[in-house]
């Protein structure tokens, strides 16, 4: 299915309004993990807005699709698009990893409506899909639970175990998206563990693997569908970002990882992803 | 009275009539379904029994995002492992949440046997015990476990169940009520108190019978839940009686004895607690039975190490006069 020219044009402004809140919720002079919640933005955006079967105003409904998010860092991505939804009003959006706040540094779902799940130590995002995806299977339901890795995350073997688990079990109804920013808390992923051929390894896992622009917003969507399509296998979308999309000066730089932006860096930031939403909006 | 058995097999027949009354309940194994005993759950019910293969950390993870979604999950391995090499996943997506895992550690302690120090957990207890939200359960013969079973499906936060492959005699008939946070005396006794769990429950009654020979009454104390500890029954018997000893087939540091002496450790005139268990060591191979004696649980030693810490409380209180609260 081919999304129209409309939809994708308000896809793309969602997206560019959730980078601004990203930005905004952060704040200057507070470290914050800005670049790998600002490469997730535009899968994110598409999981929420475009595919995910989802009720804001039920988020407990037993038949939703699930969205769990590994690179659990990056959860002001998910915050975002909860809070534009409704789930949660905007303004606490502020509130991000303040003493008492809901919104944690990394995701707690007892804490805060709409997530799925703890996450936050690397690895163990994809087997907890599983889990859900079997409960699925067992309970009769027929939801799908996408699931967002960071890259650096693949690092950890326990993904592969999942991988493998996913595979056997034949859950069709589990997507992984890597979101393949090259990046890791230090430097490039390569650095430490060769990854590639990255889309090869999955399928040798028994994956259906596809590899898209991480940030087109039309392949996003493409592969979203294209991953329901397939019904014997789970499917991995290989999403090939840059980490601080969408901030010049953050982009694809590892010291902004999870660094504080000072007060000027920051009104440049919140200055260039407000100016894009301003964009997308007048178009 | 029945043979004794080991813990494991009742643990197995329980979880199988549980899977028949409870359609919630799914069970998952890391490639030791024969050894956990949950072959029985799997050959009943297939459809909710998964074997994750040679991976705990991805079984344990799993199981969150099943009990996530209103299924009760039991995890299945070696207490060794199902403590250990999951600990993270146990802690972020299980603890944290508060979800209704159950993990059950089968072959628990030195009594695992010939398989040497890498497989006899002497931490588990401490690993499980320090995470907020976890239950800790150690049942101490084939009637409690297939109580316990039971009871942790109930409770509705995570629990981790200890069982063993050492066969215990049976010490609860069927009017024996097991209560998650309640310890019970299963013997009377005025002169000392010793709390056990476990295994180490028909170890205890074994040296308390030969200490009745020498007049010295010890009263036993079966702590099949070491967390939510029953701290009234604890600061009660700390009150009544001139020597407290905790016994396990664990580390003395963190577990049983450890939730003891911190429990009496706010109180005022508390007697001496002797920690009774290995002594901060790894284990090492050989017979269940030849691993309790060197590391001195059998009844016999147990009831040796008790009187020389009665004789030697006597010599302090001739001294000093009053109890003073002390660790040895």
């Amino acid at each position: 299915m081919t999304v129209s020219p409309d939809r994708l044009a308000e896809l793309r402004s969602k997206a560019a309004e959730l980078r601004w809140h990203i930005v905004n919720m952060m704040g200057p002079n507070r470290v914050h993990h800005f670049g790998g919640s600002l490469s997730a933005a535009d899968i994110v955006t598409a999981l929420y807005f475009y595919k995910m079967r989802y009720d804001p105003h039920n988020p407990d409904w037993s038949e939703r699709d699930r969205f769990v998010m590994s690179k659990g860092h990056s959860v002001p991505a998910q915050y975002a698009a909860l809070a534009m939804l409704g789930v949660f009003p905007l303004e606490e959006l502020a509130t991000l990893k303040r003493l008492g706040s809901r919104l944690q540094g990394h995701p707690a779902m007892h804490e805060t409506p709409g997530l799925e799940g703890c996450t936050g130590a690397l690895g163990e995002g994809l087997s907890y899909a599983n889990g859900i995806a079997l409960a699925a299977r067992i309970r009769g339901l027929s939801y799908n639970v996408y699931c967002l890795l960071g890259d650096g995350e693949l690092q950890e073997g326990q993904v592969w175990e999942a991988a493998m688990t996913a595979a056997t079990r034949c859950l069709s109804n589990v997507v992984a998206i890597v979101d393949r920013n090259r990046l890791k808390a230090m430097d490039e992923t390569r650095c430490a563990k060769l990854l590639n051929p990255l889309r090869e390894r999955w399928a040798s896992f028994g994956w259906a693997a596809c590899e898209i622009n991480g940030h087109d917003m039309a392949a996003i969507c493409d592969a979203l569908d294209w991953a329901d399509e397939q019904t014997r296998q789970p499917a991995v979308i290989i999403a090939n970002t840059v980490k601080g999309k969408g901030v010049s000066f953050l982009e694809g730089q590892p010291q902004f990882h999870n660094a504080p932006l000072n007060e000027e860096q920051f009104e440049r930031a919140l200055g260039e992803v407000k100016a894009a939403f301003a964009t997308t909006e007048n178009r | 009275m029945p043979e004794p058995t080991e813990t494991r097999y009742a643990y197995g027949e329980a979880l199988l009539e549980l899977g028949s009354q409870r359609p919630e309940v799914v069970v998952l194994d890391a490639d030791l379904y024969q050894s956990t005993r949950t072959v029985l759950f799997r050959d009943a019910f297939p459809e909710r029994f998964i074997d994750v293969g040679i991976s705990e950390a991805d079984m344990v993870s799993t199981a969150a995002g099943m009990a996530a979604t209103g299924l009760i999950p039991y995890c299945n391995s070696f207490a060794m492992f199902i403590t250990s090499i999951c600990y993270l996943p146990i802690r972020t997506q299980i603890a944290y949440p508060s979800l209704p895992v159950k993990l059950v550690g089968s072959s628990a302690g030195l009594t695992q046997g010939p398989d040497g120090a890498s497989h006899q957990s002497l931490e588990d207890i401490a690993l499980m015990r320090i995470l907020p939200n976890m239950a800790v359960v150690s049942p101490a013969d084939d009637v409690e476990t297939r109580q316990a079973t039971f009871a942790i499906a109930d409770w509705s936060g995570p629990v981790y169940m200890r069982l063993g492959r050492y066969p215990v005699p049976r010490l609860f008939d069927e009017g024996h009520r097991f209560e998650i946070g309640k310890a019970t005396t299963v013997r009377d006794g005025g002169d000392v108190a010793v709390f056990a769990t476990g295994h180490t429950v028909c170890k205890a009654l074994d040296a308390a019978e030969l200490l009745a020979r020498d007049r010295i009454e010890a009263r036993v104390v079966n702590v099949s839940t070491i967390k939510p500890l029953d701290e009234a029954a604890v600061r009660q018997v700390a009150g009544e009686v001139g020597l407290l000893v905790s016994v396990e087939e664990h580390s003395i540091i963190g577990g049983l004895g450890g939730a003891v002496a911190e429990c009496v450790s706010g109180m005022a005139n508390t007697p001496p607690l002797l920690r009774l268990g290995v002594r901060d060591e790894f284990g090492e191979s050989g017979l269940a039975d030849e691993l309790l004696e060197k590391h001195r649980l059998t009844g016999r030693l147990i009831a040796d190490d008790i009187r020389r810490a009665l004789s030697g409380h006597e010599h302090r209180s001739r001294k000093g006069g009053g109890y003073r609260t002390k660790v040895i």
